[in-house]
């Protein structure tokens, strides 16, 4: 089975290479999406082996990892894992993540920082965040998801395409996607995993963001709601 | 209305009409926008021709004041003008994201083929 991984990444010259050196050990190959970075994050991730695709602006979180999905596709990958570049993920649990994706268990597996206990467990007022969206995640689909912010996932070929295809939100694809998939009957399952708290400076939802975040994604969750199913998943 | 006050109104809309024209004309504009900006030219000459249509629909609307009906209409005129480019903005945004991954994919190509870093 060929698998992948694809790194999002925006001026992460200090830390990609080393991400990339850790995860090439578990994937048949790298690929780092250089979203409109300003520093030499591109040639830092191409020296340490990986495939680079350089976004020539920058779209965002969400548009970039697209272009992962959309390049995954091109290249017949199978089962592919997305982790940030920021090193909060740690690629030693990328075998756990990918592992009921290849036994065919589930369609996705999230990452979650819940299920392991040695894992930092965010500030206050995310975890408040999260319990909002793992909520909204339940009354929108029954399911109970208990990291729906997690950006570090695994998926199969089929949801490789679902989400490569079509609409994909430009900045946070999180509880939304989550809400999307599950309403397409994908099987989305959940592994303890190791998250680190991420570096000074470079959190997406910092300032205003989580503002924004939040009303953006309440609202994207109820419109993914309303909408009829595209379909993708087993019936 | 006066026949000052019609006569301006006149004016205003063949000004209007003209620099769209000329907009078009020299390619400032696209021919899709100016339906819009000549739909509106072409409003305010009627209004300001047809004063009776003015009163008329002041009546319809249920105002007082004729010039009430007037900025009404230019309110709700500037509104739907700006969905509509909110609408379009939106389309762009989409097309500019699906040509950056494009063009990220295909300079990745060359790149891959010469194995200058992980094969598939």
């Amino acid at each position: 089975m060929k698998t992948a991984a694809i790194i999002p990444a925006y001026n992460e010259s200090q830390r990609v290479a080393q991400i990339v050196s850790a995860t090439s050990e578990y994937v048949d190959v790298v690929a780092v999406v250089d979203d409109g970075s300003t520093d030499s994050t591109a040639d830092e991730a191409q020296s340490a082996g990986a495939t680079v695709l350089k976004l020539p602006v920058n779209i965002g979180y969400g548009g970039a990892l697209q272009a992962g999905y959309r390049w995954a596709v091109s290249k017949g990958i199978e089962a592919l894992v997305q982790l940030d570049a920021d090193g909060q993920h740690d690629p030693h649990d990328i075998p756990a993540l990918l592992k009921p994706v290849i036994e065919d268990r589930c369609d996705l597996a999230l990452g979650s920082r819940f299920l392991k206990q040695d894992s930092w467990q965010a500030t206050f007022s995310r975890r408040l965040g999260m319990k909002f969206f793992s909520l909204l995640i339940r009354i929108f689909s029954g399911r109970r998801i208990a990291d729906p912010t997690t950006g570090f996932q695994a998926m199969n070929h089929r949801v490789i395409e679902r989400v490569a295809s079509g609409a994909y939100p430009d900045d946070f694809p999180d509880a939304d996607v989550i809400v999307m998939l599950h309403r397409e009957r994908f099987r989305i399952e959940e592994v303890g995993v190791v998250m680190k708290p991420p570096p000074a400076g470079k959190s997406m939802h910092s300032g205003l963001k989580p503002l924004y975040y939040i009303v953006k994604m309440t609202l994207a969750i109820l419109v993914v709601a309303m909408r009829r199913n595209e379909g993708g998943g087993d019936p | 209305m006066t026949p000052r006050q019609r006569m301006f109104a006149l004016l205003v809309a063949a000004l209007l009409l003209i620099v769209i024209v000329d907009l078009v004309r020299r390619r400032r504009l696209r021919e899709e926008f100016s339906i819009l900006w000549l739909g509106v030219g072409i409003g305010v000459a009627v209004l300001a021709a047809w004063y009776d249509l003015q009163l008329w629909l002041t009546h319809l609307i249920g105002a007082i004041s004729s010039s009430t009906t007037v900025f009404l209409f230019a309110f709700i005129f500037l509104a739907l003008m700006n969905l509509h480019f909110s609408v379009r903005m939106s389309k762009m945004t989409d097309q500019i994201k699906s040509l950056a991954q494009t063009v990220a994919i295909l300079e990745a190509e060359p790149s891959e083929r010469n194995g200058e870093n992980t094969a598939v």
